[in-house]
């Protein structure tokens, strides 16, 4: 069979799951639509939460990002990580006690103030959608490459799936249908890993291969990576420093906090029946997110080393352009692997220097797509692996969608506006809301304004810089009150959008950055994306400062929080 | 003090420990000790490397399970665990 047809078959068959799922568990009411009813088990509900958050960042571009920044890629394993450990002991258990559908809601009751609500529900939704747009182009990306058809045409089907299931189903049926993705998705991920490791170090667990010999040498497969980068004038793979160590900090911080803040995924701690699952459900969620995490750094350095010995199969000996494998032809057509033959000797140099380098285009993200072609795997396989990035791209759009739309329809809507809407107008307003995000999304997927990695770390630098530090506060300092945590969050994310644009651009349109996106430009020496560990620095000053100089919060609230602070006493998630 | 005052001192202390934990193994060992770490070699891993792509994420995993376990045992102690 060929590729085509096994794609075809194995993302259709794929789809056809995640379609039956979302009819199977179709949501009646408000609770199964917002929260499953609040009764999904806190395994289950952790695997759900792991395709939620694995994205299309996990799951195609990181490796690829660290197979080229070598040690300095551990930010992203570390930062989309270490978060679910603030998570678990900062936020999850005390939001499940208080026993609501949404994040703004929170804030809303903890801060006894609409106001505060509103602006929590601005930050959810600016952060959320920037989230969106990128994986909607991931979508588009990924079904245009493998279906081979237009990115636009790709992105339209893309849209109608998402739609079909986020909308029918709700919560119930996208929690069912993320077990599901994720099954697709670690399968689709460590298939390719364990047969590379096996190839290279005859250990079969990627994690232990990364750090064993070479098959039949008794060199260490990372010092022949160090070795081999070394020779050809690159940085060592294990040593190379991302900028600073301080910029590495702020860098690991800003996604930690972001994890904790991202509204999508501290909603799935309100789908599991008691508190005590809310903390132990953190832990499921990452040992799901673990089994990916830990393989991604075997996957970034075998396939590094796979495309340094695919160029130079011997030392001072490059490979011959007409000899090149069929997968760098593929990858040429595409435009992300290009090679300009300088020196007219037919063969590749492929050298850290500008001047006489000739692979002149290798895009990051081709890496996880391409390593089972360079490493001649069965087409099954490959087809397995467009379903996985797939799966990561259509989960995590779908729960955030999720998140989007109930901050607008009970939010907004039935919290502030109209708080006479019965339920089933309720269910209706949040349908049309999540039809209406898909929309804008897909629009700017369509025309997608110069948005790429950066958008995704401007996402989770402005989680970071408003949300978490209002929830936190909130559970944890009785006095803080409505002033301070509305000054607060909006310090918080004015300073963190700030920063990002006046070095990336308003809205990112980069002719508008005025002071450009030089490093000698930046604070501390840290990089835009960086940006949201300082932002939340500031949310907690403004915060602390502005609550001391400010009443103190009304002694039901002081009742409130106490009450959330101990376990006994909850019931399943409630509606007003 | 009272049972909930108590049981939220024991909650407080048992957090700072593991954020203590937390902090070492990610940004003390992974990023701001990375260098002498790398000194020490534990099978083809420099041990500051190793830390940074592979340790701190197990000592994640074990270290929401402790507390959840832990705070398993002070909600029963404290008597206010859910019914």
């Amino acid at each position: 069979m060929t590729l085509q047809s096994m794609t075809y078959l194995v993302v259709g068959f794929t789809f056809a799951l995640y379609i039956g799922i979302a009819i199977w568990a179709r949501a009646g009411s408000t609770k199964e639509f917002y929260v499953a009813g609040g009764g999904i088990n806190p395994v289950a509900n952790g695997m759900a939460t792991a395709a939620d958050w694995m994205s299309a960042a996990s799951f195609i571009s990181m490796a690829g990002l660290i197979a080229f920044m070598g040690y300095g890629g551990s930010v992203f394993l570390m930062g989309w990580t270490g978060g679910y450990v603030l998570l678990a002991m900062l936020l999850a258990p005390y939001l499940r006690k208080f026993g609501k559908f949404t994040v703004p809601e929170f804030i809303g009751d903890r801060y006894y103030s609409k106001t505060a609500r509103i602006v929590a529900v601005l930050c959810l939704i600016i952060a959320s959608v920037t989230y969106v747009i990128g994986q909607m182009k991931g979508i588009g990306v990924a079904f245009s490459r493998f279906l081979e058809v237009d990115y636009d045409v790709g992105l339209a089907v893309g849209m109608g799936i998402v739609f079909f299931y986020a909308v029918m189903g709700g919560m119930k049926g996208i929690t069912y249908t993320q077990i599901a993705q994720y099954c697709v998705l670690i399968l689709a991920y460590t298939i390719p890993a364990i047969f590379i490791s096996l190839n290279l170090t005859g250990n079969p667990l990627p994690q232990l291969g990364l750090g064993s010999t070479m098959a039949g040498s008794d060199v260490f497969l990372l010092d022949k990576l160090d070795q081999v980068l070394r020779d050809t004038g690159f940085a060592e793979y294990t040593t190379n420093v991302r900028l600073s160590a301080t910029n590495m900090f702020m860098y690991t911080m800003s996604l930690m906090i972001g994890t904790a803040g991202l509204p999508h995924v501290i909603i799935r701690f309100f789908t599991v029946p008691k508190v005590k699952d809310a903390r132990s459900s953190a832990g499921w969620a990452l040992v799901f997110i673990a089994i990916l995490y830990t393989t991604a750094p075997s996957v970034a350095a075998m396939a590094r080393l796979n495309l340094m010995s695919t160029i130079e199969p011997t030392p001072g000996e490059y490979m011959l352009y007409d000899e090149r494998p069929q997968w760098i032809k593929n990858w040429e057509q595409t435009g992300l692997l290009a090679f300009e033959d300088k020196n007219g000797d037919g063969r590749i140099q492929y050298t850290a220097d500008a001047e006489t380098n000739e692979m002149t285009n290798v895009d990051r993200d081709i890496m996880v797509l391409a390593n089972p072609e360079i490493a001649n795997l069965p087409n099954w396989v490959i087809a397995l692996v467009a379903a996985g990035g797939l799966a990561a791209a259509l989960s995590t759009a779908a729960g955030l969608l999720l998140a989007i739309s109930s901050a607008i329809s009970h939010d907004l809507l039935k919290g502030v506006f109209r708080p006479d809407i019965t339920e089933k107008q309720e269910l209706l307003a949040s349908r049309l809301a999540m039809a209406g995000a898909i929309a804008v999304a897909g629009y700017l997927g369509f025309n997608p304004p110069d948005f790429a990695a950066g958008t995704v770390a401007l996402a989770f630098g402005l989680a970071a810089s408003s949300i978490f530090p209002a929830l936190m506060m909130g559970i944890f300092y009785k006095r803080m009150n409505k002033e301070g945590a509305i000054a607060g969050m909006i310090a918080g994310i004015s300073v963190t959008l700030f920063y990002v644009f006046q070095h990336k651009g308003i809205m990112f349109v980069p002719s508008t950055a005025f002071l450009g996106d030089l490093p000698e430009n930046w604070f501390l020496g840290i990089e835009p994306n960086a940006f949201g560990a300082v932002g939340a620095v500031f949310n907690f000053l403004v915060a602390f400062a502005v609550s001391r100089l400010t009443a103190s919060p009304p002694e039901h609230i002081i009742h409130l929080v106490e009450d959330i602070r101990v376990p006994a006493g909850a019931g399943g998630a409630q509606a007003h | 003090m009272s049972k909930n005052a108590s049981y939220w001192s024991a909650n407080l202390k048992l957090v700072a420990i593991c954020m203590v934990i937390w902090f070492v193994c990610s940004y003390l060992f992974g990023i701001i000790l990375v260098e002498p770490l790398n000194n020490i070699q534990i099978g083809g891993y420099k041990l500051g490397f190793w830390f940074a792509q592979q340790g701190s994420i197990y000592i994640f995993v074990a270290l929401i399970f402790f507390y959840a376990n832990r705070m398993g045992k002070l909600d029963r102690e404290h008597g206010v665990e859910e019914d």
